[in-house]
Protein backbone atom coordinates (compact mmCIF):
# COMPACT_ATOMS: atom_id res chain seq x y z
CA UNK A 1 0.00 0.00 0.00
CA UNK A 2 1.70 3.00 -1.43
CA UNK A 3 0.25 6.78 -0.78
CA UNK A 4 -0.53 6.42 -4.49
CA UNK A 5 -2.88 3.90 -4.47
CA UNK A 6 -5.19 5.88 -2.14
CA UNK A 7 -6.36 7.89 -4.64
CA UNK A 8 -7.90 5.06 -7.46
CA UNK A 9 -9.37 4.01 -3.97
CA UNK A 10 -11.22 7.25 -3.37
CA UNK A 11 -12.34 7.40 -6.65
CA UNK A 12 -13.79 3.87 -6.30
CA UNK A 13 -15.56 4.94 -3.15
CA UNK A 14 -17.01 8.05 -4.74
CA UNK A 15 -18.57 5.95 -8.13
CA UNK A 16 -20.00 3.09 -6.10
CA UNK A 17 -21.91 5.33 -3.24
CA UNK A 18 -24.90 6.19 -5.53
CA UNK A 19 -25.01 2.96 -6.78
CA UNK A 20 -25.24 2.05 -2.78
CA UNK A 21 -28.04 4.89 -2.53
CA UNK A 22 -29.86 2.84 -5.42
CA UNK A 23 -29.51 -0.45 -4.09
CA UNK A 24 -30.72 0.83 -0.57
CA UNK A 25 -33.58 2.76 -1.85
CA UNK A 26 -35.02 -0.75 -3.91
CA UNK A 27 -34.80 -2.53 -0.31
CA UNK A 28 -36.78 -0.01 1.45
CA UNK A 29 -40.88 0.53 1.44
CA UNK A 30 -41.98 3.50 -0.08
CA UNK A 31 -43.34 4.72 3.60
CA UNK A 32 -39.58 4.31 4.79
CA UNK A 33 -38.29 6.08 1.71
CA UNK A 34 -40.59 9.61 2.21
CA UNK A 35 -40.32 9.02 5.73
CA UNK A 36 -36.94 9.98 6.19
CA UNK A 37 -33.25 9.90 5.51
CA UNK A 38 -31.72 6.57 6.44
CA UNK A 39 -28.52 4.66 5.68
CA UNK A 40 -29.37 1.18 6.02
CA UNK A 41 -32.98 0.05 4.78
CA UNK A 42 -35.07 -0.82 8.56
CA UNK A 43 -37.83 -2.59 6.89
CA UNK A 44 -35.60 -4.88 4.50
CA UNK A 45 -38.00 -5.89 1.85
CA UNK A 46 -38.27 -7.68 -1.50
CA UNK A 47 -41.65 -6.28 -2.59
CA UNK A 48 -40.18 -3.81 -5.65
CA UNK A 49 -38.69 -6.67 -7.36
CA UNK A 50 -41.63 -9.28 -6.56
CA UNK A 51 -43.69 -6.08 -8.23
CA UNK A 52 -41.42 -6.07 -11.24
CA UNK A 53 -40.85 -9.76 -11.89
CA UNK A 54 -44.83 -10.54 -11.58
CA UNK A 55 -45.78 -7.82 -13.56
CA UNK A 56 -45.15 -8.16 -17.11
CA UNK A 57 -45.14 -5.03 -18.15
CA UNK A 58 -41.96 -4.53 -16.49
CA UNK A 59 -40.19 -7.59 -17.44
CA UNK A 60 -41.14 -7.64 -20.43
CA UNK A 61 -39.75 -4.20 -21.23
CA UNK A 62 -36.57 -6.04 -20.35
CA UNK A 63 -36.79 -8.90 -22.67
CA UNK A 64 -37.61 -5.82 -25.21
CA UNK A 65 -34.35 -4.47 -24.53
CA UNK A 66 -32.57 -7.56 -24.45
CA UNK A 67 -34.04 -8.08 -28.43
CA UNK A 68 -33.21 -4.79 -30.23
CA UNK A 69 -29.91 -4.48 -28.02
CA UNK A 70 -29.22 -8.09 -29.07
CA UNK A 71 -30.50 -7.46 -32.89
CA UNK A 72 -28.50 -4.66 -33.42
CA UNK A 73 -25.08 -6.21 -31.97
CA UNK A 74 -25.55 -8.86 -34.20
CA UNK A 75 -26.59 -6.64 -37.22
CA UNK A 76 -23.28 -3.90 -36.43
CA UNK A 77 -21.27 -6.62 -36.44
CA UNK A 78 -22.34 -8.15 -39.94
CA UNK A 79 -22.19 -5.46 -41.68
CA UNK A 80 -18.70 -3.83 -40.50
CA UNK A 81 -16.55 -7.27 -40.57
CA UNK A 82 -16.34 -6.80 -44.46
CA UNK A 83 -16.22 -3.25 -44.21
CA UNK A 84 -13.19 -2.91 -41.75
CA UNK A 85 -11.28 -5.81 -43.69
CA UNK A 86 -11.85 -3.38 -46.75
CA UNK A 87 -10.46 -0.36 -44.78
CA UNK A 88 -7.37 -2.05 -43.18
CA UNK A 89 -6.39 -3.91 -46.05
CA UNK A 90 -6.97 -1.77 -49.55
CA UNK A 91 -7.15 1.73 -51.15
CA UNK A 92 -10.24 2.30 -52.85
CA UNK A 93 -11.67 5.63 -54.65
CA UNK A 94 -13.11 7.89 -51.71
CA UNK A 95 -12.24 5.62 -48.63
CA UNK A 96 -10.77 8.31 -46.50
CA UNK A 97 -13.69 10.51 -46.74
CA UNK A 98 -15.54 7.57 -46.46
CA UNK A 99 -14.24 6.66 -43.40
CA UNK A 100 -14.66 10.15 -41.86
CA UNK A 101 -18.32 10.54 -42.83
CA UNK A 102 -18.72 7.01 -40.74
CA UNK A 103 -17.12 8.55 -37.90
CA UNK A 104 -19.71 11.71 -38.65
CA UNK A 105 -22.62 9.32 -38.06
CA UNK A 106 -21.04 8.88 -34.29
CA UNK A 107 -21.20 12.33 -33.71
CA UNK A 108 -24.66 13.24 -34.72
CA UNK A 109 -26.76 14.32 -31.64
CA UNK A 110 -29.45 11.50 -31.63
CA UNK A 111 -31.75 14.75 -30.79
CA UNK A 112 -31.50 16.34 -34.50
CA UNK A 113 -32.54 12.54 -35.31
CA UNK A 114 -35.52 11.67 -33.57
CA UNK A 115 -38.59 13.44 -35.22
CA UNK A 116 -36.99 12.20 -38.67
CA UNK A 117 -36.76 8.65 -37.55
CA UNK A 118 -40.19 8.73 -35.79
CA UNK A 119 -41.62 9.38 -39.89
CA UNK A 120 -38.91 7.30 -41.80
CA UNK A 121 -39.57 4.10 -39.36
CA UNK A 122 -43.52 4.95 -39.49
CA UNK A 123 -43.60 5.57 -43.03
CA UNK A 124 -41.68 2.06 -44.02
CA UNK A 125 -44.46 0.04 -41.21
CA UNK A 126 -41.56 -0.59 -38.15
CA UNK A 127 -42.52 1.85 -35.88
CA UNK A 128 -43.06 0.27 -32.45
CA UNK A 129 -40.79 -3.12 -33.27
CA UNK A 130 -37.44 -4.06 -32.08
CA UNK A 131 -36.08 -3.94 -35.63
CA UNK A 132 -37.20 0.06 -35.79
CA UNK A 133 -34.66 0.25 -32.44
CA UNK A 134 -31.94 -2.04 -33.72
CA UNK A 135 -31.51 -0.05 -37.17
CA UNK A 136 -31.65 2.89 -35.40
CA UNK A 137 -29.17 2.61 -33.36
CA UNK A 138 -27.01 1.27 -35.90
CA UNK A 139 -26.86 4.73 -37.25
CA UNK A 140 -23.69 4.58 -34.11
CA UNK A 141 -22.44 1.83 -34.18
CA UNK A 142 -22.09 0.65 -37.27
CA UNK A 143 -19.60 3.18 -37.13
CA UNK A 144 -17.63 2.44 -34.15
CA UNK A 145 -18.03 -1.18 -34.87
CA UNK A 146 -16.05 -0.93 -38.25
CA UNK A 147 -13.40 1.81 -36.25
CA UNK A 148 -12.98 -0.95 -33.77
CA UNK A 149 -12.20 -3.56 -35.45
CA UNK A 150 -10.28 -1.75 -38.34
CA UNK A 151 -8.05 -1.11 -35.78
CA UNK A 152 -7.70 -4.33 -33.97
CA UNK A 153 -7.24 -6.00 -37.83
CA UNK A 154 -4.75 -3.45 -38.66
CA UNK A 155 -2.83 -5.21 -36.28
CA UNK A 156 -2.74 -8.61 -38.26
CA UNK A 157 0.08 -9.35 -40.78
CA UNK A 158 -1.08 -9.11 -44.32
CA UNK A 159 1.08 -12.30 -44.55
CA UNK A 160 -1.54 -14.34 -43.03
CA UNK A 161 -3.92 -13.27 -46.00
CA UNK A 162 -0.97 -13.80 -48.25
CA UNK A 163 -0.36 -17.19 -47.23
CA UNK A 164 -3.76 -18.50 -47.03
CA UNK A 165 -4.33 -17.24 -50.62
CA UNK A 166 -0.87 -19.38 -51.78
CA UNK A 167 -2.70 -21.94 -49.71
CA UNK A 168 -5.76 -21.98 -52.12
CA UNK A 169 -8.44 -20.32 -49.71
CA UNK A 170 -10.76 -18.01 -51.69
CA UNK A 171 -11.70 -15.15 -50.12
CA UNK A 172 -15.02 -16.23 -47.93
CA UNK A 173 -13.22 -19.66 -46.64
CA UNK A 174 -9.94 -17.38 -45.31
CA UNK A 175 -12.60 -15.23 -44.10
CA UNK A 176 -14.24 -17.64 -41.93
CA UNK A 177 -12.08 -20.04 -41.28
CA UNK A 178 -8.92 -18.28 -40.69
CA UNK A 179 -9.41 -14.26 -40.08
CA UNK A 180 -12.35 -14.08 -38.16
CA UNK A 181 -10.64 -16.67 -35.28
CA UNK A 182 -7.75 -14.59 -35.72
CA UNK A 183 -9.71 -11.64 -34.42
CA UNK A 184 -11.91 -12.90 -32.09
CA UNK A 185 -10.60 -10.67 -29.40
CA UNK A 186 -11.05 -7.83 -31.50
CA UNK A 187 -14.83 -9.06 -32.49
CA UNK A 188 -15.65 -9.12 -28.66
CA UNK A 189 -14.93 -5.81 -28.35
CA UNK A 190 -16.88 -4.75 -30.64
CA UNK A 191 -19.80 -6.29 -29.77
CA UNK A 192 -19.61 -5.03 -26.52
CA UNK A 193 -19.79 -1.33 -27.50
CA UNK A 194 -22.32 -2.00 -29.94
CA UNK A 195 -24.05 -3.92 -26.75
CA UNK A 196 -23.46 -1.07 -24.62
CA UNK A 197 -24.62 1.96 -26.28
CA UNK A 198 -27.84 0.22 -27.49
CA UNK A 199 -28.43 -0.73 -23.75
CA UNK A 200 -27.65 2.54 -22.60
CA UNK A 201 -29.57 4.96 -25.13
CA UNK A 202 -33.34 6.14 -24.13
CA UNK A 203 -34.21 8.95 -26.53
CA UNK A 204 -34.39 7.25 -29.89
CA UNK A 205 -35.90 3.47 -27.64
CA UNK A 206 -38.38 5.75 -26.18
CA UNK A 207 -39.62 7.95 -29.35
CA UNK A 208 -39.57 4.66 -31.83
CA UNK A 209 -41.85 2.42 -29.04
CA UNK A 210 -44.78 2.78 -27.59
CA UNK A 211 -46.25 -0.94 -26.47
CA UNK A 212 -45.59 -3.41 -28.27
CA UNK A 213 -41.77 -3.27 -27.95
CA UNK A 214 -41.57 -0.62 -25.21
CA UNK A 215 -38.12 -1.00 -23.53
CA UNK A 216 -36.83 -0.26 -19.93
CA UNK A 217 -35.97 2.54 -20.11
CA UNK A 218 -39.13 3.98 -21.40
CA UNK A 219 -40.85 1.86 -18.50
CA UNK A 220 -39.10 3.54 -16.03
CA UNK A 221 -40.68 7.41 -17.30
CA UNK A 222 -44.18 5.54 -15.28
CA UNK A 223 -43.04 5.27 -11.87
CA UNK A 224 -43.17 9.20 -11.87
CA UNK A 225 -46.48 9.07 -13.32
CA UNK A 226 -48.73 7.00 -12.31
CA UNK A 227 -49.61 6.60 -8.69
CA UNK A 228 -47.18 9.56 -7.46
CA UNK A 229 -43.29 9.04 -7.45
CA UNK A 230 -42.48 5.34 -6.97
CA UNK A 231 -38.64 5.47 -5.75
CA UNK A 232 -38.69 1.94 -4.27
CA UNK A 233 -39.97 0.74 -7.74
CA UNK A 234 -37.64 3.29 -9.84
CA UNK A 235 -34.45 2.20 -7.80
CA UNK A 236 -35.05 -1.50 -8.20
CA UNK A 237 -35.78 -1.34 -12.09
CA UNK A 238 -32.08 0.57 -12.15
CA UNK A 239 -30.64 -1.79 -9.92
CA UNK A 240 -32.11 -4.58 -12.56
CA UNK A 241 -30.44 -2.64 -15.45
CA UNK A 242 -27.07 -1.78 -14.10
CA UNK A 243 -26.87 -6.41 -13.97
CA UNK A 244 -26.51 -6.64 -18.06
CA UNK A 245 -23.39 -4.41 -17.76
CA UNK A 246 -21.56 -5.85 -15.02
CA UNK A 247 -21.87 -9.13 -16.10
CA UNK A 248 -20.74 -8.54 -19.87
CA UNK A 249 -17.68 -5.92 -18.60
CA UNK A 250 -15.80 -8.80 -16.79
CA UNK A 251 -15.52 -10.93 -20.04
CA UNK A 252 -13.85 -7.63 -21.61
CA UNK A 253 -12.25 -5.73 -18.86
CA UNK A 254 -8.52 -6.11 -20.51
CA UNK A 255 -9.80 -4.95 -23.81
CA UNK A 256 -12.30 -2.15 -22.72
CA UNK A 257 -9.35 0.66 -23.27
CA UNK A 258 -8.25 -0.77 -26.27
CA UNK A 259 -12.31 -0.61 -27.26
CA UNK A 260 -12.44 2.82 -26.51
CA UNK A 261 -9.09 4.15 -28.10
CA UNK A 262 -10.73 2.17 -30.77
CA UNK A 263 -8.11 -0.47 -31.10
CA UNK A 264 -5.90 1.70 -31.36
CA UNK A 265 -3.87 1.93 -28.07
CA UNK B 1 1.20 -1.39 -43.55
CA UNK B 2 1.28 -0.91 -46.84
CA UNK B 3 -2.56 -1.02 -48.81
CA UNK B 4 -2.96 -2.29 -52.09
CA UNK B 5 -5.35 -0.63 -54.40
CA UNK B 6 -8.54 -2.44 -55.09
CA UNK B 7 -11.47 -1.16 -55.97
CA UNK B 8 -13.49 -4.12 -55.56
CA UNK B 9 -13.35 -3.33 -52.20
CA UNK B 10 -16.09 -1.20 -52.65
CA UNK B 11 -18.26 -4.37 -52.30
CA UNK B 12 -17.09 -5.27 -48.84
CA UNK B 13 -18.14 -1.96 -47.81
CA UNK B 14 -21.51 -1.80 -49.39
CA UNK B 15 -23.76 -3.34 -47.14
CA UNK B 16 -22.45 -0.59 -44.33
CA UNK B 17 -22.86 2.31 -46.66
CA UNK B 18 -26.55 1.06 -47.73
CA UNK B 19 -27.80 0.58 -43.90
CA UNK B 20 -25.94 4.03 -42.80
CA UNK B 21 -26.68 6.23 -45.63
CA UNK B 22 -30.30 4.74 -44.89
CA UNK B 23 -29.86 5.60 -41.54
CA UNK B 24 -28.39 9.17 -41.85
CA UNK B 25 -28.94 10.45 -45.59
CA UNK B 26 -32.80 10.44 -45.26
CA UNK B 27 -33.07 11.85 -42.09
CA UNK B 28 -30.71 14.62 -42.70
CA UNK B 29 -32.72 15.54 -46.29
CA UNK B 30 -35.97 15.32 -44.25
CA UNK B 31 -34.46 17.84 -41.78
CA UNK B 32 -32.84 20.11 -44.65
CA UNK B 33 -36.30 20.04 -46.24
CA UNK B 34 -38.32 21.01 -43.12
CA UNK B 35 -34.94 23.72 -42.39
CA UNK B 36 -36.38 26.02 -45.37
CA UNK B 37 -40.04 25.42 -45.68
CA UNK B 38 -42.84 26.51 -43.69
CA UNK B 39 -45.68 24.36 -43.04
CA UNK B 40 -49.40 25.24 -42.01
CA UNK B 41 -50.58 21.76 -41.32
CA UNK B 42 -52.01 19.06 -43.44
CA UNK B 43 -48.86 18.75 -44.98
CA UNK B 44 -48.82 21.04 -47.19
CA UNK B 45 -45.31 22.84 -47.26
CA UNK B 46 -44.28 26.55 -48.62
CA UNK B 47 -40.79 27.34 -50.04
CA UNK B 48 -39.45 29.88 -47.03
CA UNK B 49 -36.09 30.21 -47.72
CA UNK B 50 -33.67 31.27 -45.17
CA UNK B 51 -36.23 32.30 -42.59
CA UNK B 52 -35.95 29.89 -40.19
CA UNK B 53 -32.11 30.62 -40.05
CA UNK B 54 -32.58 34.30 -39.61
CA UNK B 55 -34.95 33.57 -36.94
CA UNK B 56 -32.28 31.22 -35.28
CA UNK B 57 -29.62 34.00 -35.28
CA UNK B 58 -31.81 36.14 -33.59
CA UNK B 59 -33.19 33.90 -30.89
CA UNK B 60 -32.03 34.74 -27.44
CA UNK B 61 -33.44 31.16 -25.88
CA UNK B 62 -31.38 29.05 -28.32
CA UNK B 63 -27.86 31.80 -27.90
CA UNK B 64 -28.62 31.34 -24.04
CA UNK B 65 -28.47 27.22 -24.32
CA UNK B 66 -26.23 27.52 -27.02
CA UNK B 67 -23.88 29.59 -24.26
CA UNK B 68 -25.06 27.04 -21.38
CA UNK B 69 -23.86 24.27 -23.66
CA UNK B 70 -20.37 25.68 -24.42
CA UNK B 71 -19.87 26.86 -20.66
CA UNK B 72 -21.00 23.01 -19.74
CA UNK B 73 -18.86 20.81 -22.16
CA UNK B 74 -15.76 23.63 -20.95
CA UNK B 75 -16.61 23.09 -17.36
CA UNK B 76 -16.66 19.09 -18.30
CA UNK B 77 -13.83 19.00 -19.93
CA UNK B 78 -11.71 20.72 -17.39
CA UNK B 79 -12.55 18.80 -15.04
CA UNK B 80 -12.54 15.28 -16.50
CA UNK B 81 -9.03 15.02 -18.41
CA UNK B 82 -7.16 16.37 -15.32
CA UNK B 83 -8.51 14.45 -13.09
CA UNK B 84 -8.63 11.14 -14.98
CA UNK B 85 -4.90 11.55 -16.01
CA UNK B 86 -4.14 11.96 -12.31
CA UNK B 87 -6.68 8.90 -11.13
CA UNK B 88 -4.68 6.76 -14.40
CA UNK B 89 -0.91 7.68 -13.08
CA UNK B 90 -2.14 6.77 -9.37
CA UNK B 91 -3.69 3.11 -10.38
CA UNK B 92 -1.27 -0.01 -9.75
CA UNK B 93 0.72 -1.40 -12.66
CA UNK B 94 0.31 -4.71 -12.27
CA UNK B 95 -1.10 -7.04 -9.67
CA UNK B 96 -4.53 -8.77 -8.98
CA UNK B 97 -6.02 -5.07 -7.90
CA UNK B 98 -5.85 -3.90 -11.46
CA UNK B 99 -8.74 -6.18 -13.31
CA UNK B 100 -10.74 -5.22 -9.48
CA UNK B 101 -10.26 -1.68 -10.65
CA UNK B 102 -10.89 -2.06 -13.97
CA UNK B 103 -14.26 -3.47 -13.80
CA UNK B 104 -15.76 -1.24 -10.79
CA UNK B 105 -14.36 1.99 -12.73
CA UNK B 106 -15.97 1.10 -15.62
CA UNK B 107 -19.18 0.22 -14.25
CA UNK B 108 -20.85 3.89 -14.78
CA UNK B 109 -20.58 3.84 -18.15
CA UNK B 110 -22.45 0.89 -18.43
CA UNK B 111 -25.97 2.34 -16.42
CA UNK B 112 -28.35 3.45 -19.00
CA UNK B 113 -28.51 7.42 -19.10
CA UNK B 114 -31.97 7.82 -17.76
CA UNK B 115 -30.56 5.34 -14.39
CA UNK B 116 -27.75 7.94 -14.43
CA UNK B 117 -29.86 10.63 -13.95
CA UNK B 118 -32.60 9.30 -11.55
CA UNK B 119 -29.82 8.18 -9.67
CA UNK B 120 -28.54 11.38 -9.13
CA UNK B 121 -31.86 12.97 -8.82
CA UNK B 122 -32.62 9.81 -5.62
CA UNK B 123 -28.57 10.65 -4.45
CA UNK B 124 -29.27 14.53 -4.44
CA UNK B 125 -32.68 15.08 -3.35
CA UNK B 126 -32.50 17.32 -0.20
CA UNK B 127 -33.99 15.36 2.47
CA UNK B 128 -34.00 12.14 1.93
CA UNK B 129 -30.45 11.76 -0.62
CA UNK B 130 -27.07 11.10 0.62
CA UNK B 131 -25.41 13.74 -1.03
CA UNK B 132 -28.40 16.46 -0.78
CA UNK B 133 -29.12 15.61 3.28
CA UNK B 134 -25.04 15.55 3.42
CA UNK B 135 -24.49 18.85 2.22
CA UNK B 136 -27.50 20.66 3.81
CA UNK B 137 -26.20 19.08 7.36
CA UNK B 138 -22.56 21.05 6.51
CA UNK B 139 -25.31 24.12 6.95
CA UNK B 140 -24.94 24.60 3.07
CA UNK B 141 -28.74 25.39 2.07
CA UNK B 142 -28.77 22.84 -1.30
CA UNK B 143 -32.17 22.52 -3.31
CA UNK B 144 -31.68 21.25 -6.68
CA UNK B 145 -34.76 21.95 -7.90
CA UNK B 146 -34.77 25.90 -6.49
CA UNK B 147 -30.96 26.96 -6.60
CA UNK B 148 -29.89 26.77 -9.63
CA UNK B 149 -26.19 26.64 -8.51
CA UNK B 150 -27.18 23.40 -6.78
CA UNK B 151 -28.83 22.27 -9.93
CA UNK B 152 -25.51 22.88 -12.23
CA UNK B 153 -23.44 21.04 -8.92
CA UNK B 154 -25.41 18.02 -9.68
CA UNK B 155 -25.13 17.96 -13.26
CA UNK B 156 -21.45 18.52 -13.21
CA UNK B 157 -21.20 15.79 -10.68
CA UNK B 158 -23.07 13.40 -12.32
CA UNK B 159 -21.08 13.52 -15.44
CA UNK B 160 -17.92 13.53 -14.04
CA UNK B 161 -19.53 10.11 -12.16
CA UNK B 162 -20.33 9.19 -15.38
CA UNK B 163 -17.69 9.50 -17.54
CA UNK B 164 -14.43 10.31 -15.92
CA UNK B 165 -13.96 6.32 -15.93
CA UNK B 166 -13.66 6.77 -19.46
CA UNK B 167 -10.42 8.91 -19.11
CA UNK B 168 -8.96 7.04 -16.79
CA UNK B 169 -9.40 3.73 -18.96
CA UNK B 170 -7.72 5.48 -21.89
CA UNK B 171 -4.93 7.32 -20.21
CA UNK B 172 -4.06 4.20 -17.99
CA UNK B 173 -4.03 1.86 -21.26
CA UNK B 174 -1.93 4.41 -22.45
CA UNK B 175 0.43 4.04 -19.76
CA UNK B 176 0.83 0.62 -19.64
CA UNK B 177 1.59 0.57 -23.33
CA UNK B 178 5.14 2.67 -22.21
CA UNK B 179 8.29 0.27 -22.18
CA UNK B 180 10.38 -0.10 -19.72
CA UNK B 181 13.33 0.83 -21.21
CA UNK B 182 12.13 4.58 -20.92
CA UNK B 183 11.61 4.54 -17.56
CA UNK B 184 15.01 2.93 -16.62
CA UNK B 185 16.47 5.60 -19.09
CA UNK B 186 14.84 7.98 -17.19
CA UNK B 187 16.06 6.10 -14.08
CA UNK B 188 19.78 6.70 -14.88
CA UNK B 189 20.04 10.08 -15.83
CA UNK B 190 18.49 11.26 -12.68
CA UNK B 191 15.19 12.28 -13.59
CA UNK B 192 12.46 13.74 -11.41
CA UNK B 193 8.70 12.53 -11.44
CA UNK B 194 7.85 15.31 -12.79
CA UNK B 195 10.23 15.46 -15.53
CA UNK B 196 9.39 12.01 -15.93
CA UNK B 197 5.90 13.33 -16.78
CA UNK B 198 6.31 15.22 -19.30
CA UNK B 199 9.27 13.89 -21.25
CA UNK B 200 8.18 10.83 -20.96
CA UNK B 201 4.59 10.38 -19.93
CA UNK B 202 2.97 12.89 -21.35
CA UNK B 203 4.03 12.58 -24.89
CA UNK B 204 3.27 8.87 -25.21
CA UNK B 205 -0.49 9.82 -24.21
CA UNK B 206 -0.82 12.48 -26.52
CA UNK B 207 -2.70 10.21 -28.87
CA UNK B 208 -5.16 8.77 -26.33
CA UNK B 209 -5.87 12.28 -24.64
CA UNK B 210 -6.54 13.15 -28.19
CA UNK B 211 -9.62 10.11 -28.71
CA UNK B 212 -10.25 11.39 -24.69
CA UNK B 213 -11.14 14.86 -25.40
CA UNK B 214 -12.74 14.01 -28.72
CA UNK B 215 -15.30 11.30 -27.13
CA UNK B 216 -15.81 14.22 -24.09
CA UNK B 217 -16.35 16.36 -25.83
CA UNK B 218 -18.61 14.75 -28.39
CA UNK B 219 -20.78 13.04 -25.92
CA UNK B 220 -21.12 16.23 -22.99
CA UNK B 221 -22.30 18.47 -26.25
CA UNK B 222 -25.21 16.31 -26.77
CA UNK B 223 -25.91 15.52 -23.40
CA UNK B 224 -29.66 15.06 -22.77
CA UNK B 225 -31.57 11.76 -21.39
CA UNK B 226 -29.50 12.64 -18.50
CA UNK B 227 -30.34 16.19 -17.91
CA UNK B 228 -33.92 15.33 -18.50
CA UNK B 229 -34.30 13.15 -15.84
CA UNK B 230 -32.44 14.63 -13.13
CA UNK B 231 -33.38 18.34 -13.45
CA UNK B 232 -36.07 18.82 -16.55
CA UNK B 233 -33.55 21.67 -17.46
CA UNK B 234 -34.85 23.73 -14.49
CA UNK B 235 -35.15 25.37 -12.22
CA UNK B 236 -36.67 27.71 -14.88
CA UNK B 237 -34.40 26.73 -18.31
CA UNK B 238 -30.78 27.02 -15.78
CA UNK B 239 -29.73 23.77 -16.78
CA UNK B 240 -31.60 23.57 -20.61
CA UNK B 241 -28.70 22.43 -22.84
CA UNK B 242 -29.16 22.35 -26.56
CA UNK B 243 -30.22 19.02 -27.25
CA UNK B 244 -33.14 19.57 -24.18
CA UNK B 245 -34.17 23.05 -26.57
CA UNK B 246 -34.30 21.27 -29.80
CA UNK B 247 -36.18 18.09 -28.70
CA UNK B 248 -38.90 20.35 -27.02
CA UNK B 249 -38.91 22.52 -30.02
CA UNK B 250 -39.04 18.97 -32.27
CA UNK B 251 -41.37 16.87 -30.50
CA UNK B 252 -42.92 19.01 -28.04
CA UNK B 253 -44.44 22.08 -30.35
CA UNK B 254 -43.68 20.47 -33.71
CA UNK B 255 -42.09 23.88 -34.48
CA UNK B 256 -40.79 21.83 -37.33
CA UNK B 257 -38.67 24.55 -39.56
CA UNK B 258 -37.19 25.76 -36.49
CA UNK B 259 -36.49 22.92 -34.94
CA UNK B 260 -34.66 21.81 -38.13
CA UNK B 261 -33.11 24.72 -38.54
CA UNK B 262 -31.10 24.26 -35.19
CA UNK B 263 -30.72 20.64 -35.57
CA UNK B 264 -28.54 21.29 -38.83
CA UNK B 265 -26.61 24.12 -37.07
CA UNK B 266 -26.32 21.95 -34.48
CA UNK B 267 -25.16 19.03 -36.22
CA UNK B 268 -22.14 21.34 -38.24
CA UNK B 269 -20.94 22.44 -35.18
CA UNK B 270 -20.24 19.42 -33.70
CA UNK B 271 -18.72 17.91 -37.38
CA UNK B 272 -16.44 20.63 -37.77
CA UNK B 273 -15.25 20.34 -33.86
CA UNK B 274 -14.59 16.57 -34.37
CA UNK B 275 -13.33 16.94 -37.58
CA UNK B 276 -10.39 19.61 -35.96
CA UNK B 277 -9.92 16.80 -33.64
CA UNK B 278 -9.87 13.60 -36.20
CA UNK B 279 -6.98 15.90 -38.53
CA UNK B 280 -4.70 16.18 -35.24
CA UNK B 281 -4.90 12.43 -34.38
CA UNK B 282 -4.41 11.63 -37.74
CA UNK B 283 -1.47 14.03 -37.67
CA UNK B 284 -0.20 12.40 -34.89
CA UNK B 285 -0.98 9.20 -35.81
CA UNK B 286 0.85 9.34 -38.97
CA UNK B 287 3.84 10.70 -37.18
Amino acid sequence: MTKRSFVPIIYIIFLMLPIYWLLNMSFKTTNEILGGFSIFPREFTLDSYRTIFSDPSWYMAYVHSLIYVGLNTLFSIAVALPAAYAFSRFKFLGDKHLFFWLLSNRMAPPAVFVLPFVQLYSAVGLHDTHIAVALAHTLFNIPLAVWILEGFMSGVPKELDETAYVDGYSFPAFFGKIFIPTISAGIGVAAFFCFMFSWVEMLLAKNLTTVAAKPIVAAMTKTSSASGYELGLLAAAGVLTIIPGAIVIYFVRNYIAKGFALGRV
Amino acid sequence: MSKTVNQKAWWLVLPVFVMVAFNALIPLMTVVNYSVQESFGNNEFFWSGTVWFQQLLADDQIHESLLRQIVFTSIVLAIQVPLGLSIALCMPKKGPWVSVCLVLMALPLLVPWNVVGSMWNIMALPDIGLLGKGINALGIPFNYTRQPMAAWFTVILMDVWHWTSLVVLLCYAGLVSIPDAYYQAAKVDGAKPWAVFRYIQLPKLKHVLTIAILLRFMDSFMIYTEVIVLTGGGPGSTTKFLSIDLVQKALGGFDLGPAAALSIVYFLIILLMSWLFYTLMMRNEAN
